[in-house]
């Protein structure tokens, strides 16, 4: 609940701190600039240049110069704030008051400056880690500052060197290739003709994929670099935020025009500029104000379910302090009151007089909380922070979290929380990428109603599998790869004039899978590794089906004029066509050549030709077109090649040629003039002259073609996700080769027919409302505005064209294809692929431009203007056609169903929250073991919330029934399940619900039933969820459960549930880093949970737990010595050991070994963790850290120093003892006792806790020497002077020791001892598995796994706590009936499940 | 989406691509692999106590048999003490009614007791004083005094107040409310043999600890005693000034004064005993106090009745394991027998425990078989 608070505080401190300019202090949160005036909602960015000068001097004044400073401190304000930080601590504060009343003279209980001692140690420390921590962000931001960049300078009238602190809002700023982006601003010139710019983002988002960035519109036309002189615009932008993906505002050029400006123009700090050889643009938000700067949120601050538990314990002492305290003031006024005239020990006030025993008590009172101050364990907090360090460290260490592969192991990123990973409850897990590989691979493909089941590929993958550990990385695959697709094109050609060499092509790609190895690269990333390029998922084998139709098209002219639509074929045809193309097109794919990395493939343009007018060229085609297709239906080699002459030149025209219609606006025409106008290069043109050669036909020899072919396979593609990156694969496998793309052009080689370019006239992005995207293209030849969508097939079903009237003959056809495609749909869920629909729309230029109006109108306005391009969106994506669809494997990660196997036995519930449809989700489940075979599946589908609750109730009162039912017959067998709460075992239910019920769902009146029934359910599996849906159902469980949650994923889509889980984990894995950024823990692999969980987890929290309860246990032992002194001396608050001793007995003889306990403690080793999920269990439930460990380990303490303090005054009761020797052998025994203790308690003792024990036990002796040696004036009040010597050669004080040690530990080792014999709890019993041999061990693991079938059902559903902790109770009771009972007994079962039912009765 | 972003991995990019930048290469990064070092695998040999019944059975029994030697060595010991306590409050009455009023401190007041000893008091005798309820040990009590001053430093800090000064100025020499409150009865023993009186020899020196006597104590610099003082005055409840404590011994008087060091070690608790006096063992008393009647002369100064305490005059003993107590054997036979009884009790419970798990096996494997 804090956490808002003390976050909110976190960004104000920041605030403050980073002030850069007066005025601009109020900045950098949406909410003050809302509110500030001078600046409103929106920002005028202008340059500083020529007649803005007065008002760039008013405005520009304002805003942030790019100077960071990250620190928290000055040199100057270091200690004042840094203390004043520390003292926010209510433990700080609380000894500063100790201290502070130390100086009160009426109660000083110690010498002033020995109180303070602790305090100052803890401040100290602290204060020199935040002082380094700070030292080096100074470092790095003094670095950051003066970077050098080029900024354009008026005096100068140039680009100068200026350190990025220097750079300003308004400034222009040039950059060069790989150059980092010092400030985020607007792109006004590129180096690159169509005004490009490509920027790597890995810094902001680890996203290796190039993004593209464009310059404003109306600037990309100017062939020189912009002029900052003559730049007269204002640029009005929304006010700083820290959405990435956003930018909003427009250009105002001086004659009011306004140009939009959207993120495609925003450069952002800290990116990288690649591919451009330079880049102009106007910073608009500079510094602190940049997005980066923005999103660098700092540490987030989670407190751990156990910190929360220690502080109340930390009330509990608080309490027990001021009870003993009332206690000492009460019974030094009695005391006191027993005297009828003042005792001359009582040694009187100065003036003579002495104080009345009630005020005297009140005084006491003060006193008192001096001197047992030390029952607040300030130390705690620091050791606290020690131990998790420690532990941090060592699960950062673990070897098992290396993945190899990557090169990544575990990164902790929160400190503070290690411990709530041994008390995870719920795991909310994503699906893709996190469970599965996100290696998407494409499977199959359904084109108009066709099903194409691509055998080959699926051998080729099964040979992949095999061929997994061997990752071998030559040249030579590269070469074989090349000169063998060379031939398998040659081959291509063959079998269209030979129809169909089904066997050579089978021969082929049986081979096809062991030669193929591109670039070698794998997955080992190097420095140009490139997402979703890996080989299996790159090469494709064609279903030879499909490649035989499709070879068919190739040598056909691929113009589809209306009056062939009648024939069959070549309907399929254009399904075929259309399919692949939009499998090229529909994406936002960059292309790039890996041998100059991330240099742009170009299209050669052709340059000056003589052209004709657009419609002469659009009259030859459709001769030629009408000629070729009037020919015959499989035009033979001869007839194209004789024909390639005579339409060469128009073709190549055409084909570069993008044609525009005379009712679009400008751009389109104004682009494809520039094109025509580009520089040309006459080099290019013969190898223009062979690509299209080989289009026309094919009887090419294969030499050439080899040559000719091979830089294709070189092409890269830079995918925004997977599947993107499949698609286009799969595309460029039959020969539709996404060649290049520009923000107005695709070009795709399709197949035979050469490079086909598209003129881009939008593209629609995907987004998880809508579940599909599109691009707007308009068709090279037919000249139509195409609109090709791809989508979940949810969404797109609805959005097709219906048969109105379905006399129509294509209409029912079209019906017959959406049936047929949806059985395959179906088909492809059920085996677990990723479908996507893929569609396709004509629109006619008329609709063209109404719609284009709207969208124009939406994207140059501001405040609306996310909900306008939705709609507009909508408003497109109607009618669609459907071309088909598509299967995308995703495979499982290694190890998946294993680890959650063994998560479920842990005793942890896992929902599976994704966004893929029912079916892929629920199949994923399966495979991954999430649900199993025999569980009964309630499937959750309402389309209201009333039918919903219906359902949810009547799920609720089978699942009740199908329980007492097989309750009853459970109790004829006299089984162990007979308890009322629990379920019978080997029922169990999964519940699948989808995105649209959730909603209902979530809503506040479903809720409580809803996790009623997904109590009932061992597996939940939400699809078709959004991310925020996601996020609150892990609210909703977290909150309303009060379960320790744990979300794992790797998308950007699971970020906001990771935010809200207590433990967010993050995968690093394909899909970038923003997941990762948000977690708590990231990992490579999803395996890794299981030793995170299982192991690290349990051990965390064991360790802590147990430290923790020895801290307390420590103080109050050590204490309370003090307490019982109090009875001897007149409550007067004296303390009979030395104050030196006393403070540094905490800070430095006990204070290394509960550290080291801490962090190496080691209950059950790490294998036998693994092989026994269900130990989980016991921290799971906090058994470590219930209140009765807590209440029995003060008991312990107070019995341990009762005895302490006892055995040596009865020993010297009456003697001429001194005092501080009557406190030394007290000292001394304590100090064994305590240390003692912990190893009582350690279950495991390594070198390091012996030389640590051993060490503190010589230390206190050493210090207790010297000091007793030297010491004869330097502590005035008390003096040890000789005591120790003394002691040393005296017998007695040995016996004493010996006898006080002894006595105080036997009852804590003797319930040890009875623990490790008769009350076994499992983790007792798994560290006793540790002794056995190899042999014995895994016998006795193998009989407790299936013991433990029964008993996990049985525990898992037992009410939380409960049944553990009666373990101690009720077990005298239970091994006398276990004798009775356990005939009876139908299968083994263990203690502790007999104990459940022992506490059920 | 609300995206974090991590500023050390900016950082890290900048200072990354910086340096590609400006040409140090930091090509070869080493493998992120963390080492296979038992430590940080924690895989570090460990011995793993077993706390089972059978593993500690005999640590129990030995542990019993150890404590139970040693309790009966230290009962057997204690026992061997002779050791004779007497009451003089009461039977001094008189005086201490003297002693409540505090404007007769100047007058003298003696008493003696009698006593008899029924047998030998053997081997070094010690003579103690013992005080009932008075609680040195009080927080306040404690702490006043000034060890600076007892080794004859000047002093210009200290805890002693209100007993430092006079109020003309004067400082208190020794200063502080330990030293202004020292136990200053005389007592002498007299061995009534056949009607004849001997005083018994006793020794005034040696009862201190050798370290507070010749390292802890020491007088201030001065060719004689008298003139170290000078400008200092007595405590105001002490009759005489420290230099003459010890007129006889000048190594026993000022601040090494053996009295006086063992009054400033303070108890430990409110009643308590110091040593006064050994006897020497000379002529009749060289083997110890023979049997006989005797009789305690004391010149009654230190007050009791204000705070309702006792005096007593203890002779007494000494063995290796200090005075007449024997509460250290007999708790060492007490914890002795328990820790043996609980030896034994586990044993059975073991047994039983163990017929326990040998009826699960034998469950199981029937039902294994039967399955």
């Amino acid at each position: 609940m804090a956490d808002p608070i003390r976050w909110a505080r976190y960004r104000w401190q920041r605030l403050i701190s980073t002030e850069g300019r007066e005025g601009s202090s109020s900045n950098s949160s949406n909410k003050c600039y809302q509110s500030s005036k001078t600046t409103g909602k929106h920002r005028t960015v202008i340059p500083c240049l020529g007649h803005f000068k007065e008002e760039y001097e008013k405005v520009s004044k304002l805003y942030m110069n790019n100077k960071i400073r990250t620190t928290k401190y000055t040199l100057l304000n270091f200690l004042p704030r840094n203390l004043f930080e520390q003292f926010h601590r209510v433990a700080n504060l609380y000894f500063l008051f100790l201290v502070v009343l130390n100086w009160v003279p009426l109660v000083e209980a110690f010498q002033k400056e020995i109180t303070m001692l602790p305090l100052v140690v803890v401040l100290t420390i602290i204060a020199v880690k935040d002082g380094l921590e700070d030292y080096s962000k100074y470092k790095m931001d003094k670095q950051i500052n003066n970077l050098l960049t080029k900024v354009y300078s008026r005096k100068e009238k140039k680009y100068i060197d200026e350190c990025w602190k220097n750079v300003n809002v308004g400034d222009f700023i040039r950059l060069s290739r790989n150059e980092i982006i010092p400030a985020d601003m607007v792109l006004l010139y590129s180096s690159d003709l169509d005004g490009i710019c490509y920027i790597e983002t890995a810094g902001l988002d680890g996203e290796t994929n190039l993004k593209q960035r464009q310059v404003v519109r109306g600037y990309s036309e100017q062939v020189s670099e912009i002029d900052p002189e003559k730049f007269s615009s204002r640029i009005e932008c929304e006010s700083p935020n820290n959405d990435l993906s956003r930018f909003q505002g427009f250009v105002e050029h001086s004659n009011k025009d306004r140009v939009g400006l959207s993120k495609e123009n925003l450069l952002l700090r800290g990116c990288t500029v690649r591919n451009t050889e330079a880049v102009v643009g106007i910073v608009v938000y500079a510094g602190h104000e940049t997005k980066a700067m923005l999103n660098n949120s700092g540490p987030h601050y989670k407190r751990s379910k156990l910190e929360r538990k220690v502080n109340t314990d930390i009330l509990w002492c608080v309490l027990l302090l001021i009870l003993m305290c009332l206690t000492g003031a009460i019974g030094h006024g009695i005391w006191l009151s027993r005297y009828s005239e003042i005792p001359f020990f009582n040694i009187p006030e100065p003036d003579g007089k002495s104080i009345p025993p009630a005020l005297a008590g009140f005084n006491m009172f003060w006193t008192m909380i001096i001197l047992l101050q030390v029952l607040i364990p300030v130390s705690l907090y620091v050791s606290i922070e020690i131990v998790k360090l420690g532990q941090i460290y060592l699960i950062q260490n673990d070897i098992d979290f290396y993945h190899e592969k990557t090169d990544s192991t575990i990164q902790c990123r929160a400190l503070n929380i290690a411990e709530d990973l041994g008390q995870i409850q719920y795991i909310f897990s994503d699906k893709t990428g996190t469970l599965t590989e996100n290696k998407m691979v494409f499977r199959r493909c359904s084109i108009a109603g066709q099903e194409y089941c691509h055998e080959e590929n699926a051998k080729r993958l099964e040979s992949y599998q095999e061929m997994d550990s061997e990752d071998e990385d030559s040249a030579d695959h590269q070469c074989g790869f090349l000169t063998h697709r060379s031939k398998w094109r040659g081959h291509d050609c063959r079998a269209v004039n030979k129809p169909l060499n089904r066997r050579s092509l089978n021969q082929l790609s049986g081979s096809y899978p062991a030669l193929v190895r591109e670039d070698g690269e794998g997955d080992v990333p190097h420095s140009g590794h490139v997402a979703f390029s890996s080989p299996i998922e790159t090469d494709v084998v064609p279903d030879t089906q499909l490649l035989e139709k499709f070879s068919q098209i190739s040598s056909r002219s691929y113009q589809q004029s209306e009056e062939e639509a009648s024939s069959k074929l070549s309907l399929e045809t254009t399904y075929i066509t259309d399919f692949f193309l939009a499998l090229a097109i529909c994406n936002t794919v960059v292309v790039s050549v890996p041998n100059q990395p991330r240099q742009k493939m170009r299209q050669s343009s052709l340059g000056r030709m003589p052209i004709k007018s657009l419609e002469e060229i659009r009259q030859m085609f459709q001769r030629l077109s009408v000629r070729r297709l009037s020919s015959s239906p499989l035009p033979s080699v001869k007839e194209s090649s004789s024909e390639s002459p005579n339409s060469f030149v128009s073709k190549r025209s055409i084909f570069r040629m993008k044609l525009s219609s005379p009712a679009l606006d400008g751009a389109a025409q104004r682009a494809a003039e520039r094109h025509n106008t580009d520089s040309p290069e006459d080099s290019q043109v013969p190898q223009e002259l062979d690509t299209v050669n080989v289009a026309a036909g094919c009887e090419h020899n294969n030499a050439a073609s080899s040559i000719e072919l091979s830089p294709l396979p070189k092409l890269r593609y830079e995918a925004e996700s997977p599947d993107e990156a499949a698609l286009v694969h799969a595309a460029r496998a039959y020969k539709c080769i996404l060649q290049s793309r520009t923000p107005d052009q695709v070009t795709v080689d399709f197949a035979g027919l050469g490079s086909l370019t598209f003129q881009l006239l939008h593209i629609l992005p995907f987004d998880s409302v809508r579940k599909r995207m599109s691009v707007v293209v308009r068709h090279p030849v037919s000249n139509k505005v195409l609109v090709y969508t791809k989508g979940a097939d949810s969404v797109m079903m609805d959005l097709l064209r219906t048969a109105s009237e379905g006399t129509n003959n294509s209409e029912m056809e079209q019906k017959k294809i959406k049936e047929r495609t949806q059985k395959h749909l179906d088909d492809y869920a059920r085996r677990g692929l990723r479908t996507l629909c893929i569609a396709k729309k004509v629109m006619s230029d008329a609709e063209y431009a109404e719609w284009l109006n709207h969208r124009f109108l939406a994207e140059t306005s501001i405040d609306n203007r996310e909900a306008l391009l939705f709609e507009s969106a909508v408003r497109l994506e109607t009618e669609l056609t459907l071309l088909g669809a598509t299967g995308i494997e995703d495979r499982l990660q290694e190890g998946v169903p294993d680890t959650i196997q063994a998560l479920r036995k842990a005793g942890i519930k896992i929902w599976m929250l994704t966004g893929d449809k029912r079916e892929t989700a629920v199949n994923i489940a399966y495979a991954c073991k999430l649900l199993e075979p025999d569980d009964r599946i309630f499937t959750l589908k309402s389309q209201s919330r009333d039918a919903c609750a219906l359902v949810m109730s009547k799920i609720l009162e089978g699942i009740q029934k199908n329980t007492s039912a097989s309750k009853k017959t459970s109790q004829k067998l006299g089984s162990v399940s007979a308890s009322p709460s629990t379920q019978a075992p080997g029922f169990s239910a999964g519940l699948v619900i989808d995105g649209r019920t959730l909603e209902h769902v979530l809503h506040d009146s479903l809720q409580s039933i809803f996790l009623e029934l997904t109590e009932k359910c061992r597996a939940v599996v939400c699809c078709q969820a959004t991310p925020l849906q996601k996020s609150i159902v892990v609210r909703l469980v977290r909150n309303k459960l009060k379960a320790m949650t744990l979300a794992v994923g790797d998308g950007a889509n699971d970020v906001s549930m990771i935010q809200v889980a207590d433990t967010g984990v993050g995968i690093s894995g394909q899909e970038g880093m923003q997941a990762v950024m948000a977690s708590d823990f990231a990992i490579s692999q999803f395996r890794h949970l299981k030793k995170l969980l299982l192991v690290h987890g349990h051990w965390c929290y064991t360790r802590l737990t147990n430290m923790v309860l020895y801290f307390f246990y420590k103080n109050v032992a050590y204490v309370n010595l003090l307490f019982w002194y109090q009875f001897f001396c007149g409550f007067s608050g004296t303390s009979m050991t030395d104050y030196w001793i006393l403070i540094l007995f905490n800070l430095l003889f006990t204070s290394v070994p509960p550290i080291v306990y801490g962090v190496l403690d080691k209950d059950v080793p790490a294998e036998i963790l693994m092989q026994l999920p269900q130990l989980y269990m016991t921290s799971q439930k906090s058994v470590a850290y219930l209140p009765s460990p807590f209440w029995i380990t003060l008991l312990d303490a107070f019995y341990q120093s009762l005895v302490c303090f006892f055995v040596p005054y009865f020993t010297y009761c009456g003697s001429d003892i001194d005092i501080f020797s009557f406190g030394n052998p007290i000292n001394t025994a304590a100090l064994f006792i305590i240390l003692f203790h912990l190893l009582i308690e350690c279950k495991s003792v390594t070198w390091i806790h012996t030389v640590v024990i051993v060490g503190s036990i010589l230390l206190y002796f050493v210090f207790a020497l010297a000091f007793g040696a030297t010491c004869k004036t330097h502590n005035p009040p008390s003096n040890p002077y000789w005591i120790m010597e003394k002691h040393m050669t005296d017998p007695v004080f040995y016996l004493v020791c010996l006898l006080t040690t002894c006595v105080a530990l036997l009852p804590r080792y003797l319930l040890r001892v009875l623990q490790g014999t008769l009350f076994l709890s499992p983790v007792l019993r798994a560290k006793h598995l540790d002794r056995l041999t190899p042999e014995k061990q895994r016998e006795a693991i193998k009989r407790w796994k299936d013991d433990s079938i029964v008993n996990c059902q049985v525990e898992f559903q037992a009410t939380s706590g409960s049944s553990s902790s009666a373990t101690g109770a009720v077990s005298e009771e239970e091994s006398i009936t276990f004798i009775i009972n356990s005939l009876s007994i139908s299968k083994g079962c263990s203690e502790e499940g007999i104990t459940h039912c022992m506490s059920q009765i | 989406i609300y995206l974090s972003f991590s500023r050390k991995h900016e950082v890290d990019t900048l200072t990354k691509v910086h340096n590609r930048l400006i040409g140090t290469k930091g090509e070869a990064r080493p493998s992120r692999c963390p080492d296979n070092s038992a430590f940080k695998q924690q895989k570090l040999p460990a011995w793993k106590p077993q706390l089972t019944i059978a593993a500690v059975l005999s640590c129990f029994f030995l542990t019993g048999v150890f404590c139970l030697s040693v309790g009966v060595c230290l009962i057997m010991s204690a026992n061997s003490v002779r050791e004779i306590q007497i009451d003089y409050s009461d039977k001094c009455s008189d005086c201490s009614k003297l002693r409540e009023n505090s404007s007769n401190w100047n007058k003298e007041c003696h008493c003696s007791i009698n006593f008899m000893l029924k047998e030998d008091i053997l081997g070094d005798v010690f003579m103690y004083y013992g005080l009932q309820n008075f609680y040195q040990n009080h927080r306040r009590y404690v702490i006043s005094r000034s060890d600076a001053q007892l080794l004859g430093r000047n002093i210009q800090k200290s805890y002693c107040a209100p007993f430092t000064t006079y109020r003309n100025g004067t400082p208190m020499a020794p200063c502080g409310a330990i030293a202004n409150s020292m136990f200053n009865d005389t007592i002498d023993l007299f061995y009534n043999l056949n009607s004849s009186v001997i005083q018994v020899p006793l020794l005034k020196t040696g009862n201190s600890w050798w370290t507070d006597k010749n390292v802890k104590f020491r007088n201030p610099k001065s060719y004689n005693l008298s003139s170290a003082f000078a400008g200092t005055a007595r405590p105001p409840y002490w009759q005489k000034p420290v230099y003459l404590l010890d007129e006889e011994d000048e190594r026993n008087n000022g601040y090494v004064n053996d009295d006086f060091i063992v009054w400033m070690r303070v108890s430990a608790f409110a009643t308590f005993r110091n040593l006064y006096r050994r006897v020497r063992r000379i002529r009749q008393f060289a083997d110890g106090l023979p049997a006989g009647n005797y009789t305690f002369h004391i010149s009654y100064n230190f007050p009791v009745t204000k705070f309702k305490g006792r005096k007593h005059v203890i002779l007494s003993t000494m063995v290796w394991s200090g005075g007449s107590n024997p509460f250290l054997g007999i708790a060492y036979v007490v914890s002795g027998t328990a820790a043996t009884l609980t030896g034994f009790v586990i044993t059975v419970i073991h047994l039983k425990g163990h017929q326990n798990t040998d009826l699960h096996f034998k469950n199981y494997d029937l039902i294994e078989s039967l399955d």
